[in-house]
């Protein structure tokens, strides 16, 4: 590995905090200056993380830039972080998306600057965290860190109902992940039961030997605080309110980071850890998919406000991440963690968008727009590349998975794939019926006839955005090379352990045949 | 020994006052009481291995003893530093306040180190009676003069329970000493009378209503409200802390044989205690009530370990009370800045737009109520950490989730006021608060303990594993 012994992991988790302590120290009213020092400490930031990308070692599998540090040895909490191919493209996600949410919060924040970007930079650090973290009491504690910066860019910044969806974000949450935390115990003292070694290295609990009883329990807790931020369909109502309220950079977090942090723990601990319950589970958990995204995509069409459009919408593309995942094949695996990525780059992308004409207009109400490609063709263009990559047109990313997720789907279980394709008619349909509405036809409002178009930085961030729009969508290779391993590594894993537990959940049942074969001779036979 | 440094201190303080009159003597009593708990704290590093019995096993000096000490001393030392400034601006300038400080305080050492009951009952009679008139200290304030009538009748009554129950047990064991009683059980020439349940009960009821648990809580809001902020912040964390102790010694020692009996009285008693306090709370406008409130739901959380009777992880509730303390204290101090002679900006309203105002202010309360909610790193989390993970161990699961979504309650109205720094405007114009040195010196030390502990805990949760070893 070439960045040896160098803690990159750690270093790239500290750098945004170590900008939100100079923050604190800037005096408030230097803006540009606080615009400025967050910027440079974003790029460094990717910068860093850049090189991740050309260091990580694609065909090997399991963990790399590990570093492990003692916590608590006598709990066995350790400081653990490694990266495999899923987290560090999810990694490149995040730094990327935090340059464009500093970018397009320059003019958007104008009130207590300087705590926003201290909020923001401290958002960073925990987000890169949770992907990080290989200890489940670090990973817990990174996860939670999430919450409060969340909690403040809604509720401080947001729009005029933000008190409540700030209150009901951090509850919703919150409840999740504290059930999530008894999860972890219990499977740490039963793995302390099973080996007489307590730890919470994940690598280590992979092999833990859980009843399968103790795990459906285990699954749903941890399920349960997942897809509370995924969000799947019955727990799924924060997220309109916190997207609508949120600000744009908010918004864009939240769908673009945060929303992945969801499906990333079942990736990376619920399923591998619990893999027999992982297994039962399928067909609850696909149908609550579907759900997901056919009722995501009707509500979608129904939203008179571009934001809640929008959130509903994720909530439809989350579901195929979902139904993909647990198709438990090398396409649906493959094009759910590919849809992940494209998700974080077209509704991020879309929310940006949104947040450009509010600064311009003040509202999101679609009735209140409506012809704006005659006064802003530059935006229009934009705009249209955005839509389609969301709607999935071919040679765009989000083709890419959605096409692998239906693949895996089709495989796993035909009338899932079929039913999940119709969400992908009526995700065209709301997305360009939305998109008629605010840019096709007369403009019927005074207001929108002297909009401004794009100045130079929102081009910059809206290129960037398309940039990779295109790249995900014609050269999928350079990202599917870093993830093959890995997913390959995970479904084998996967599969071993099920049959492992198959064949342990098989064993008592023989020997009690055994047992009353044996003694008594004759009563094992007769049914030949 | 930090008890005879306490005492001395407490003496002195009177005879400052009896010669001395005016501001004066105030400050150099206060003095007196700060440089009391120092040297104590410094005498008691020598303590932290001893096993000691003195006077026949009438007081033992232990681990789990000094552990203890440990808490009291450090919010003794906290609360004298604040009351050098609440204590002359609320004009309680009198030196007995001090002596009762620190008179207190002896009581609760004396609660904790001692095997026997009657040691443990005259150290809970003196740490009370020093509070109930510390409550009714600020003269002409009636709410002040009411928490501390209320709080000696129902303490009384509470005691009385106590004293019962002690009573019981000895008449049908023949032992005061709790050592014995285990003796005793474990020889099985031990006859079990409904006498000896009685008794058990009534220790229940006379420690529950001194860790304000449910349903023997009702004094706690009035009093917590009515006193001065400084004893109530003492009160909530020293009298809950020192309850705690001589609650688990006794349980954990003469009473563990009848684990399953007592742990299902506790089950329901912590459940209750967590639901009532959240629930309460969430309603509550008064800052001072609404921390009591979860004064009560933070007595449950411990009440859940507790219960497990495990005897390693009852670490955890020494940890919580520790880290409790920082907690507390650190968020009354807050309160006690924002308000002023006469006007006490108690009720929510006053905490709009503090963050706009004051945002080191704002910032620090947050951290405390955060802590309080239990979210990494902070130590508030550690704690819960522990506290859930014993409860795990044991398999008590219901009682833990019950736990941690009580938890997701209490966090909407910790949130609540958060929402009112950051989100709100100030309705009504608030002029400039206390920034005296002494309250920012305890809020700084207690962020840094909490940081510490929450980044860190193992120093602290090893000491405290450390000296639940004598179970």
């Amino acid at each position: 590995m070439g960045a040896g012994c160098f803690p990159v992991l750690s270093v790239l988790i500290y750098v945004p905090l170590l900008g939100a302590l100079i923050l604190l120290f800037v005096r408030r009213e230097h803006t540009t200056y606080i615009k400025g020092l967050t910027l440079v400490f974003s790029l460094i930031e990717f910068a860093l993380s850049i090189p991740l990308y050309f260091y990580f070692d694609d065909k090997q599998v399991g963990m790399q830039f590990v570093e492990r540090a003692s916590w608590f040895p006598e709990w066995g909490i350790s400081y653990l972080l490694g990266i495999d191919g899923i987290s560090l493209l999810l990694i490149l996600l995040t730094t990327f998306l935090t340059v464009l949410c500093v970018l397009c919060s320059w003019r958007a924040i104008e009130t207590r600057v300087k705590e926003y970007y201290i909020t923001f930079l401290f958002l960073e650090t925990a987000m890169v965290g949770t992907l990080c973290a290989l200890d489940l009491v670090l990973f817990y504690i990174f996860w939670e860190l999430m919450l409060i910066p969340m909690y403040l860019l809604i509720g401080v910044w947001g729009g005029p109902k933000r008190v409540y969806a700030a209150i009901k974000f951090f509850l919703f949450t919150m409840a999740g992940s504290v059930l999530m935390l008894l999860a972890i115990f219990a499977l740490y003292f039963q793995f302390y039961k099973t080996t007489g070694a307590y730890t919470f290295d994940v690598l280590q609990l992979y092999n833990a030997h859980i009843p399968t009883n103790l795990q459906y329990w285990l699954f749903a807790a941890f399920a349960l605080s997942f897809a509370i931020k995924v969000p799947m369909f019955p727990v799924h109502t924060w997220l309109p309110d916190a997207h609508t309220e949120a600000p744009t950079a908010g918004s864009v977090i939240l769908a673009g980071v945060l929303l992945k942090m969801g499906t990333y723990g079942f990736l990376r601990f619920a399923i591998p850890l619990f893999p027999a319950a992982a297994h039962a589970a399928i067909p609850l958990i696909s149908i609550l998919a579907i759900i997901g995204i056919v009722y995501g995509a009707l509500v979608s069409m129904m939203q008179p406000d571009l934001k809640r459009l929008i959130a509903f919408s994720s909530v439809s593309h989350l579901g195929y991440v979902m139904l993909g995942m647990f198709a438990f094949n090398m396409q649906g695996v493959e094009g759910s963690i590919y849809q992940m990525l494209n998700h974080g780059v077209s509704t991020g992308g879309l929310f940006l968008i949104v947040g450009m004409l509010y600064e311009r207009r003040h509202t999101r109400m679609i009735a209140d727009f409506g012809g704006l490609s005659t006064p802003m063709p530059i935006f229009a263009i934009f705009f249209m590349i955005v839509t389609l990559s969301s709607v999935a047109l071919p040679g765009t990313n989000g083709f890419v998975g959605e096409f692998l997720i239906l693949l895996g789907a089709f495989r796993a279980n035909m009338l899932y794939g079929i039913i999940a394709t119709t969400g992908v008619v009526l995700g065209a349909v709301y997305m360009l019926w939305m998109f008629q509405r605010v840019m096709f036809g007369e403009v019927k409002k005074e207001e929108n006839r002297k909009l401004r178009d794009l100045g130079k930085r929102e081009v910059l961030i809206l290129c960037s955005i398309v940039f990779f729009i295109v790249l995900m969508g014609v050269y999928p290779k350079m990202f599917f090379k870093k993830m093959d391993t890995s997913v390959e590594g995970f479904l084998q894993f996967v599969k071993q352990r099920n049959a492992y537990y198959m064949a342990y959940e098989g064993s008592p049942v023989k020997v009690v045949l055994d047992i009353t074969g044996t003694p008594g001779g004759s009563p094992g036979k007769p049914a030949e | 020994m930090p008890e005879l440094v306490v005492t001395v201190c407490a003496l002195l303080a009177l005879i400052i006052e009896a010669f001395r009159k005016g501001k004066g003597a105030s400050l150099a009593s206060g003095i007196v009481c700060l440089a009391g708990s120092v040297i104590a704290l410094y005498y008691m590093r020598c303590l932290w291995n001893q096993n000691i019995q003195l006077f026949n096993g009438l007081y033992v000096i232990d681990g789990f003893g000094t552990f203890f000490k440990f808490i009291f001393l450090t919010i003794l030392f906290l609360i004298s530093i604040i009351s050098l400034a609440y204590a002359a601006r609320e004009g309680i300038g009198f030196g007995e306040y001090y002596a009762l400080l620190l008179l207190g305080v002896l009581g609760m050492m004396v609660m904790v180190s001692s095997n026997n009951f009657v040691t443990i009952f005259i150290g809970l009679e003196v740490m009370s009676l020093a509070i109930y008139v510390l409550c009714g200290l600020v003269t002409g304030n009636l709410k002040s003069v009411e928490a501390s009538l209320k709080y000696f009748m129902l303490g009384a009554f509470a005691t009385a329970f106590l004293l019962y129950g002690i009573a019981l047990t000895y008449a049908s064991s023949g032992t005061i000493d709790v050592k014995q009683l285990a003796y005793f059980i474990k020889e099985d020439c031990f006859d079990i009378t409904p006498a000896f349940f009685c008794g058990m009960a009534l220790l229940i009821v006379g420690f529950g209503f001194k860790i304000a648990s449910v349903p023997f809580h009702m004094w706690t809001p009035d009093v917590y409200e009515g006193a001065p902020t400084s004893i109530t912040a003492y009160m909530a964390t020293g009298v809950k802390a020192a309850a705690f102790g001589a609650f688990l010694r006794v349980f954990y020692t003469g009473f563990l044989p009848f684990i399953d009996d007592w742990s299902a009285i506790l089950w329901f008693i912590a459940v209750l205690t967590m639901i009532v306090g959240n629930v309460i709370a969430l309603v509550q406008n008064n800052i001072k009530r609404l921390l009591a409130y979860s004064s009560i739901a933070h007595a449950g959380y411990i009440l859940v370990a507790f219960v497990t009777g495990d005897k390693v992880l009852s670490s955890s509730i020494l940890f919580y009370l520790m880290v409790y303390a920082f907690m507390n204290i650190g968020a009354f101090s807050v309160v006690m800045l924002l308000g002023r002679k006469g006007e006490p900006n108690e009720d929510i309203e006053s905490y709009a737009g503090l963050a706009g105002r004051h945002p080191f202010v704002a910032l620090c309360m947050s951290i405390f109520l955060l802590s309080l909610t239990g979210i990494p790193p902070l130590a508030g989390f550690a704690g819960k950490f522990y506290i859930f993970s014993a409860a795990i161990k044991s398999h008590y699961y219901w009682l833990a989730v019950i736990g941690v979504l009580n938890s997701v309650v209490a966090a909407y109205y910790y949130l609540r006021v958060l929402m009112y720094m950051y989100f709100k405007e100030p309705e009504r114009e608030l002029g400039a608060i206390d920034l005296s040195p002494a309250y920012v010196v305890v809020i700084l030390i207690s962020i840094a303990a909490l940081l510490y502990m929450g980044i860190l805990p193992r120093d602290m949760l090893l000491l405290a594993q450390k000296s639940v070893s004598i179970f």
